[in-house]
């Protein structure tokens, strides 16, 4: 019996694109903890350190016109869809330069253009609203898809439960991306989920579709995507895209993970889909080199934007609460 | 004029913005071939279709979630929450989503969503049936909150309130479906934020909010018996409130009562008088009396639930005691 090979979408120029807006993202959160743990950020961060395939392969194989619903852990996906890390970094600095002009923070970035309509710091907040936009472009006929990002610990609360019934009963247009890192803040897969290691399982009850891959894998992430996307968007109904991935970070910056072994963090460590593309491509050291070099420059252009951003009149506060 | 009840009031208004816009659509528990359990969206269906006019599984956060969605993504849904009681449910999504995508987009996004509920004691349901629950929803920025209490008014002020651009609560009470009264041929759009005087007077000002208005006129008509003159203001639209209109009113007649069915203690009524203390303090010659439920869970025995809603005597005894005849 002959070998099949799957068949690859991607050639490795666009893999190579997608290294350098990981290595971005990486080095984009890692100047944003540094940044925090100096004091000079304001709020409450979480940084997606070790899910950046994830980010990067839904995101890209979104297209114009989509849009999306993201979390508290949201920078590599408003970076993926296109949002300048100017605008991202000056949002994390209040400016009002920044993509929500200073309202939201990084918990609550939005680019309306580039189809992201707000992270959200309620687990689970979003995913009923990807219901209903995906509801509206079914009405209308659309070839648009709405995307509800939410990692494993959003799978418990009723939201998620009510928005996949309503999707696949009502065959919205939307792909529900489920970013498994198997914790739920400090409370591990196994403590929260009976189907922690299965997360696609979840779909079984709703009767939706589900796809199942591994997040630290770019190319497949890409795939199983783009697999996910065009389903939805023919009007096929939902799916549910169950990517497993890894936290190489705490939950939050500054956390230290008293919950976490060291095994753990080390398995974690050592599954980076960064260093995994990087190897697949055959990238050399010097020509990692001069990629890390360039991302790092636009990210520290981006914090020598935001730091120099304007910041709001307090009274700016009493503006845009209501249309 | 034409007469209409409340319900068809209601009914008509939703069949009008239905029919002038494509992007409206309806969804809801029951709504479609039953035509709602209180029966306001009779016949929607037979006219708009199962596209437009949608039954919904029992899932609240779902049912507004979708229709902020749906709004953010260009519609303007109106969604049917069945009772006001079971919108405690879907709080998260009116509260922290749908009152303020707008407010942390910087301004990026709107959400013209209209919720349409309804509640209201005098029927005996018991505790999680007839709750009045306006008073959460004014506390929150980000949202508007109309409660009208005539057909004309709940006709005129419908049709606002899905044109408008923000989330906007819109509370109905079971006891006024069944209400007759004259209406316009034609719809005419009720502003938001303006109150209406339906009875004018000199002695005292009743600014009363849903089925409190009607009793509140009969009040007034037993009043002026006993020689008080008193003017009925309703609000209609809770937040943003009308309070220049509301002030007015007491600064003629120098005496105010505030009335609702919601519990009196920390209800909507509180920041009224709170407005008029502030904004009418040399014109008032008596204490703000508020008229409201007292402070426990609605009984299921008929005679318990009527001792703790405002009934027309408590009105009454409230604008007694502002003349100094209590």
């Amino acid at each position: 019996m002959a070998k099949v090979e799957k068949k690859r979408a991607l050639n490795d120029e666009t893999l190579r694109e997608f290294l350098r807006e990981m290595l971005l993202i990486r080095r984009f959160e890692e100047r944003v903890e540094e940044r925090f743990r100096a004091g000079d950020l304001p709020g409450f961060l979480h940084v997606a350190i070790g899910e950046e395939a994830a980010d990067v392969g839904v995101c890209q194989a979104m297209a114009e016109g989509d849009v999306f619903a993201s979390t508290h852990r949201a920078h590599g996906h408003t970076l993926a869809r296109g949002t300048h890390p100017d605008a991202v970094m000056a949002e994390l600095y209040g400016k009002i330069e920044g993509c929500s002009h200073g309202y939201g923070g990084s918990m609550h970035l939005y680019d309306v253009e580039r189809g992201n309509l707000g992270a959200n710091a309620v687990i689970g907040g979003g995913l009923p609203a990807m219901t209903g936009a995906g509801l509206a472009f079914k009405l209308r006929d659309e070839p648009r898809v709405a995307v509800a990002f939410f990692g494993d610990g959003a799978t418990n609360i009723g939201t998620f439960h009510e928005s996949l019934n309503l999707a696949q009963l009502w065959q919205t247009k939307t792909v529900f991306v489920c970013q498994n890192n198997h914790w739920a803040e400090s409370t591990p897969g196994w403590q929260h989920s009976p189907v922690w290691d299965d997360m696609s399982k979840r779909a079984l009850a709703f009767d939706m579709r589900a796809i199942k891959v591994d997040g630290q894998d770019v190319e497949a992430v890409y795939d199983a995507a783009k697999e996910a996307l065009d389903y939805a968007r023919s009007g096929a109904g939902p799916v549910f895209l169950d990517v497993e991935t890894v936290r190489m970070h705490g939950h939050f910056i500054g956390d230290p993970q008293v919950y976490r072994t060291k095994e753990d963090r080390a398995l974690a460590a050592g599954n980076d889909p960064i260093e995994r593309l990087r190897a697949r491509l055959e990238v050399d050291d010097a020509e990692f080199e001069e990629l890390d070099r360039e991302v790092q420059g636009v990210v520290e252009a981006a914090l020598l934007f935001a730091q120099n951003g304007t910041d709001p009149q307090p009274e700016d506060a009493l503006k845009n609460v209501y249309a | 004029m034409p007469e209409l009840t409340y319900r068809e009031a209601v009914r008509d208004a939703i069949a009008t913005v239905m029919r002038e816009d494509d992007s409206v659509f309806i969804m809801g528990e029951d709504i479609a071939e039953m035509g709602g359990s209180m029966g306001v969206t009779q016949g929607l269906l037979e006219e708009f279709g199962a596209e437009r006019v949608r039954n919904t599984p029992i899932s609240e956060m779902a049912i507004v979630g979708a229709g902020i969605g749906a709004a953010m993504a260009g519609m303007r849904p109106i969604v049917e929450i069945m009772y006001e009681d079971f919108l405690t449910l879907s709080l998260e999504q009116i509260v922290n989503q749908a009152a303020k995508h707008r407010y942390m987009s910087g301004g990026q996004l709107t959400v013209p969503l209209t919720i349409r509920t309804q509640g209201g004691a005098g029927w005996s349901p018991g505790a999680q049936h007839a709750q009045q629950l306006e008073a959460w929803l004014v506390h929150v920025p980000g949202l508007k909150v109309l409660y009208p209490s005539t057909p004309e008014d709940v006709r005129g002020m419908f049709v606002t309130a899905v044109r408008d651009d923000n989330p906007v609560l819109f509370f109905e009470h079971r006891l006024l479906y069944p209400v007759k009264g004259a209406v316009p041929e034609q719809i005419e759009p009720i502003p938001i934020g303006k109150c209406r005087v339906l009875r004018e007077g000199t002695d005292v000002t009743v600014i009363a909010i849903g089925p409190l208005v009607h009793k509140a006129l009969e009040a007034a008509t037993l009043a002026e018996a006993e020689g008080i003159s008193v003017e009925v203001v309703d609000p209609r639209t809770l937040q943003p409130l009308d309070e220049a209109g509301l002030v007015a009113s007491v600064k003629k007649t120098n005496r105010a009562v505030v009335a609702h069915e919601a519990v009196t203690r920390m209800g909507f009524g509180a920041e009224v008088a709170a407005v008029l203390q502030h904004q009418a303090f040399d014109w008032l010659d008596a204490p703000v009396e508020r008229v409201g439920a007292k402070f426990a869970p609605l009984a299921f025995a008929p005679v318990m639930e009527q001792f703790v809603v405002p009934q027309v005597a408590d009105l009454l005894a409230a604008i007694r005691r502002t003349v100094g005849k209590g």
